[in-house]
């Protein structure tokens, strides 16, 4: 555990994004297995992630990912590289930063098409 | 309580914890790029909007997308259920509560492992719902 020592602010967050996209991915899973009930059911389920508010949850958990990869990476740095515990504050404020550095283009995509931006790639078929 | 300080940070003893331990950061690693990858194809090149029925049929046509989307389903839901047994740990006092709620995580990642891989496998795509399709809400 990483309580106390390698800061707390990280562990907690880690934790709470953790379990935040572990229940999107429980849903997921079963929002998927509606392909085998067919087109239109698929479909319908889908469309609601094309809704305003399941667009903005959705930009939520994509931040939630982000923070929990670069945080993870700097959990796995601090175990494998000696003296790495050294620099763990900065390496928090680092995965911060990337965090939103991350989040800021994807934002656009995700909830651009609610004002109307971005709707370029919503003809792509692939 | 063990503490990570870069020289010993792995739960000592060999066991089940060890394998834990390292199972969360080799699933991590691989996790990154799966995730960034699925996030990049069904966000960003592709609006979610669009990511119908057609397009799946289409991509599943190829068995190596089955294949990503297996791993990607099984890594996550080891990784996450993993965490969620640990955070269990943390907080639930009691040997025979721990026990009950681990057991029913167990079962309920067996289940949805279960039905994403029968989903995987399963799918045939239904003629005539081929071809780029947005979905309009």
């Amino acid at each position: 555990m990483y309580k106390g020592q390698s800061g707390m602010l990280a562990w907690l967050f880690h934790r709470i994004t953790g379990l935040g996209v572990l229940l999107f991915l429980l849903i997921h899973i079963v929002d998927i297995s509606l392909l085998g009930f067919g087109p239109n059911i698929y479909n319908q389920g889908i469309a609601l992630f094309g809704t305003p508010i399941v667009r903005i949850i959705s930009l939520a958990l994509i931040g939630a990912v982000f923070y929990h990869a670069f945080n993870g990476i700097r959990i796995m740095l601090i175990d494998f590289v000696p003296q790495a515990v050294r620099y763990q504050r900065s390496m928090f404020w680092a995965a911060m930063t990337l965090t939103i550095v991350c989040f800021i283009p994807i934002a656009f995509f995700v909830i651009g098409p609610i004002f109307g931006l971005n709707t370029g790639n919503t003809a792509s078929g692939m | 309580m063990r503490f990570s300080t870069g020289y010993g940070p792995r739960p000592a003893g060999g066991g089940f914890e060890t394998f834990s331990w390292y199972f969360m950061r080799i699933t991590a690693i691989g996790l990154i790029f799966l995730v960034i990858i699925h996030l990049f194809i069904n966000h960003v090149t592709t609006d979610v909007a669009c990511t119908s029925y057609q397009l799946v049929a289409g991509r599943y046509a190829n068995p190596y997308w089955r294949v990503y989307d297996w791993l990607l389903l099984t890594l996550a839901l080891l990784h996450g259920m993993n965490g969620l047994r640990v955070v269990v740990d943390d907080y639930v006092q009691t040997g025979a509560w721990r026990i009950r709620i681990q057991s029913l995580l167990a079962l309920i990642a067996l289940a949805l492992f279960m039905v994403g891989t029968i989903t995987l496998i399963t799918f045939q795509p239904v003629a005539g719902f081929l071809g780029p399709h947005c979905l309009h809400p």
